[in-house]
């Protein structure tokens, strides 16, 4: 645990600027600036991610680290920073951590198989307005792993059931549904996340407040599956 | 800058006849290659936006061996996913008297008479196809009770043949693609790089051969050698410091391939986009995009009167300037992005800015919420108001927003033919990365349909095209170490400066230096004062910039350091451009090139060309590229 100091904070800076404040400086003395994985600062490419004052990107609720601002910090304040603290994320460099264990999950099922030139009219398949508009609430996941970071079992069941949910509920992913649920779920489970045990930390800190429902989805299509 | 005139550019390898069957015939003239020699041949991706990413899920589906590239930690991160209107397409799903014709008329005047007729027909028909790929994908549109797709009009289109995922499109697309492309790295077709950052260009024998990538995390210099390399790293916008982008994005990967002897066309043509949350201090480190989708709902105004200080909410109608609507009755809030954001500049030019420095204009909901009620307003824009809110601290449902005009796109990029394949045999460029359709100005809800066609359905075809005439034999072992010390010389040389300013420094004055004599307005004093001090500070770059770590681990302030260097040479070759065009179009409007009401005025005897650079020995080469429009006639816009 390190400890600076900041000076000149402004209440309109970005959580994120904050830290280049630091950063500047840091480099300038001719130390090691903090590494953090950060990209679009807009809250949508799920590449920034810490542990502030104990809560996945801080307190402020449906808000990704690059979308809180120092406004919501007392002037004076002493933060806690730490990374992503998951067996299946490990770290890499200070707060950057290795989240490739999402794209092995998806790999194992999290799509529609439909090759390019391949697919009909947008318009022969109708699509409810309701499942559209539920699958796409699902879909906003950005996975940026805060769900695994604030779950007491380290459980990325938030993240694979946000998937698994969104295309449950479309048309074009009913031919592979059930395999789908099958082959992401047993994949979360060898890259070492925890089971869920409904503390629902996962959804409290979500940046799109992806709902703790989607677990019961997944869990539904996980025992149709077996029981096949 | 000394430049010369070199040849101009005659063949663009479009075919002839009818425009609406060129791409068929393109189709059918292609070469193809045996199912079973696919598999034997490499393609190398770099970049995962939906160009990069849909490009490499096609090739892996149709059997090449692909290896991908970003520089992000997975390929889902790519700024594509902050896309937030929509994209067009020609369905005509409302009978609203849309079409691939009324699509590509739209796409060519819009881009003010300065793209190539023949792409642009080809997007627009392409773009009814990328719909269809999308929903099959599972991609979440917003739909109507009825159960089919629902449809918007857009950044200054009379049509309504935008789709949309409520203000989350380039996501949901860019998720699609990543699925997609997942799926074949399951399947083995792709080999996916995450945190590689590519540094150079392998160019043996005359042919794209292979990369030179930095592993980001070991620091490691690889060699990837391949049968052809595929660009789509996006665009350059960033060279302004303060830009819509991520914060990742730059030129490097195209500019090397640049000085690696591919062409950059029209590097002036940036797109500012009008409706962007304000700078509130020198600490900035991006700047955040509104959806224009906005517009369409909220009206844009300044008080009459200079200097008003009083609060939006005490300021009566009669003492407000709706001035969009009063300049352009036709459109009124809609019209297209160059125009909306040079208006903005005007009347804080005029000092009837609001906010802090002057520099916003107001963006009001408060008729809308009158007209239609709190809750309509929220459901169709509740998520961009809660971003607004969750930067300022203002509620817009309360206060009108604030709004300036930032960069957010850049139309130039690396030449390509008909069949996106650079000047160097081998390297296609597609997405962003490339200068293709868009002409001067892109049209809102375009970049997405022009990434996923290049992506899913061009490209796949024209590089068959090109592989059919391989295998080219053994990579010249020589060029690929050339290319590797290239790459190390330059990070050594960027560790050992141990000077007293940080990259950000740097790049944050090159940037303020290119918005002020290179942004929204241009004027041969502004760009030469541009070309004047940009050598001077990249001389104090290379003496005083300090990076501190080393060249074996992750370091970040390394990579920056090796972008900023970049967009020295890049921004000089940008003011270049602009400078010798001396007319106005689209996105590039010269303060000596207007007409009596303060319009953009383009000269088309002399300017109806793109401007294709090289980088010579002696400095830049111009080749034109001359523009003939057969089917859409050239005229000056108006939206009055």
């Amino acid at each position: 645990m390190v400890t600076y100091r900041v000076e000149d904070v402004s209440p309109d800076m970005s959580f994120l600027e904050m830290l280049d404040v630091l950063n500047e400086r840091l480099i300038l003395e001719g130390d090691d600036p903090i590494a953090f994985d950060h990209d679009c600062r807009e809250g949508i490419c799920g590449m920034c991610g810490m542990v502030i004052n104990g809560v996945a990107h801080g307190e402020q609720r449906a808000t990704t680290t690059c979308q809180l601002h120092m406004r919501h910090f007392e002037d004076g304040a002493e933060i806690t920073i730490e990374p992503w603290r998951a067996a299946p994320f490990p770290v890499v460099k200070d707060l950057v951590v290795d989240r490739s264990a999402f794209d092995r999950i998806i790999q194992a099922g999290g799509f529609v198989s439909v090759p390019a030139g391949s697919a009909p009219d947008a318009h022969s398949i109708p699509v409810r307005k309701e499942n559209a508009d539920a699958a796409f609430d699902a879909a906003t996941c950005i996975g940026c792993g805060a769900c695994v970071a604030a779950c007491p079992n380290g459980s990325a069941s938030l993240f694979t059931a946000a998937k698994i949910t969104h295309l449950s509920l479309l048309p074009q992913g009913q031919p592979e549904r059930l395999t789908r649920a099958k082959a992401m779920v047993d994949q979360m489970d060898a890259e070492g996340f925890g089971g869920c045990t409904n503390t629902g930390e996962c959804t409290a800190v979500c940046p799109k407040g992806i709902p703790l429902d989607a677990i019961a989805q997944m869990n539904s299509d996980y025992l149709k599956a077996n029981a096949k | 800058m000394k430049y010369t005139e070199g040849s101009e550019i005659q063949d663009t390898k479009a075919p002839s006849g009818p425009i609406e069957e060129r791409w068929e015939k393109r189709k059918f003239s292609a070469k193809l290659v045996n199912p079973a020699n696919k598999r034997k041949l490499n393609v190398i991706v770099v970049g995962t936006g939906l160009a990069g990413g849909s490009a490499a899920a096609t090739l892996g589906e149709l059997g090449y061996n692909v290896k991908s590239f970003c520089y992000q930690d997975t390929p889902r991160r790519a700024h594509s996913i902050a896309a937030q209107g929509g994209i067009n397409a020609a369905k005509n799903y409302r009978g609203d008297g849309d079409s691939i014709y009324r699509l590509f008329y739209d796409t060519v005047k819009g881009g003010d008479f300065r793209s190539r007729e023949s792409n642009v027909y080809r997007l627009a028909q392409v773009s009814v196809n990328i719909i269809d790929q999308a929903v099959a994908q599972g991609v979440p549109f917003a739909r109507e009770y009825g159960g089919l797709l629902d449809t918007r009009s857009f950044g200054g289109a009379q049509v309504s043949r935008t789709f949309y995922a409520r203000g989350q499109t380039g996501q949901q697309l860019l998720l699609g693609a990543y699925q997609a492309l997942e799926r074949q790295i399951a399947a083995g077709t792709v080999t996916m790089h995450t945190r590689h950052e590519m540094l150079d260009l392998i160019i043996s024998d005359g042919r794209a051969r292979g990369v030179i990538v930095r592993d980001m995390v070991t620091g490691e210099i690889e060699r990837h050698i391949a049968d052809a390399v595929v660009l789509a790293t996006g665009g350059y916008g960033n060279v302004f410091f303060l830009s819509t982008n991520a914060k990742g994005c730059n030129t490097t990967a195209i500019w090397r391939a640049h000085e690696r002897g591919a062409y950059f066309a029209n590097p002036c043509y940036t797109q500012i986009h009008p409706t962007c949350i304000p700078v509130s201090g020198e600490y900035q480190s991006k700047l955040t995009l509104m959806s224009e989708s906005l517009r369409n709902d909220g009206r844009v105004w300044v008080p009459l009167r200079k200097n008003d200080t009083r609060a939006p909410g005490d300021i009566p109608d009669e003492e407000r300037d709706y001035y969009l609507e009063r300049i352009y009755p036709a459109f009124g809030n809609l019209v297209p992005r160059d125009i909306a954001s040079r208006a903005a500049k005007n009347v804080c030019d005029e000092g009837r800015g609001v906010g802090p420095g002057g520099l916003g204009v107001y963006l009001d909901f408060r008729d809308a919420i009158n007209r239609l009620g709190r809750d309509a307003v929220e459901k169709k824009y509740g998520n961009l108001f809660e971003m607004y809110e969750r930067i300022t601290g203002e509620n817009p449902y309360e206060v009108p927003m604030r709004i300036y005009p930032a960069v957010h796109y850049t139309m130039g990029g690396l030449w390509v033919d008909y069949d996106l394949q650079s000047t160097i045999p081998g390297l296609f460029v597609i997405g962003e990365a490339n200068f293709s359709d868009h002409g001067a100005n892109r049209l809102g809800a375009s970049a997405l349909m022009q990434g996923l066609a290049d992506g899913y359905f061009v490209l796949p075809t024209t590089i068959g095209d090109y592989l059919a005439a391989g295998p080219f034999g053994d990579v010249d072992e020589e060029a690929v170490a050339e290319a590797e010390i290239k790459v190390r010389t330059k990070i050594d040389r960027l560790l050992s400066v141990n000077g007293h300013r940080t990259p950000d420094s740097f790049h944050r004055e090159l940037g303020k230096l290119m918005w002020d004599y290179c942004g929204m307005e241009r004027t041969e004093e502004s760009l030469r004062k541009a070309l004047e001090r940009i050598p001077e500070l990249r001389e104090e770059f290379w003496r005083d910039v300090k990076v501190t770590g080393t060249a074996e681990e992750l370091n970040q302030v390394l990579e920056r350091a090796g972008r900023v260097a970049d967009f020295f040479d890049l921004a000089e070759l940008m003011c270049l451009d602009a400078l010798i065009r001396t007319e106005s179009c689209g996105g590039h409007f010269r303060a000596e090139s207007q007409d009596a009401d303060g319009e953009a005025l383009r000269d088309d005897e002399n300017f109806a060309h793109v401007s294709a650079w090289e980088r010579g020995p002696d400095g830049p080469v111009l080749h034109k590229e001359p523009l003939e429009y057969e089917y859409v006639k050239m005229t000056q816009r108006s939206y009055k």
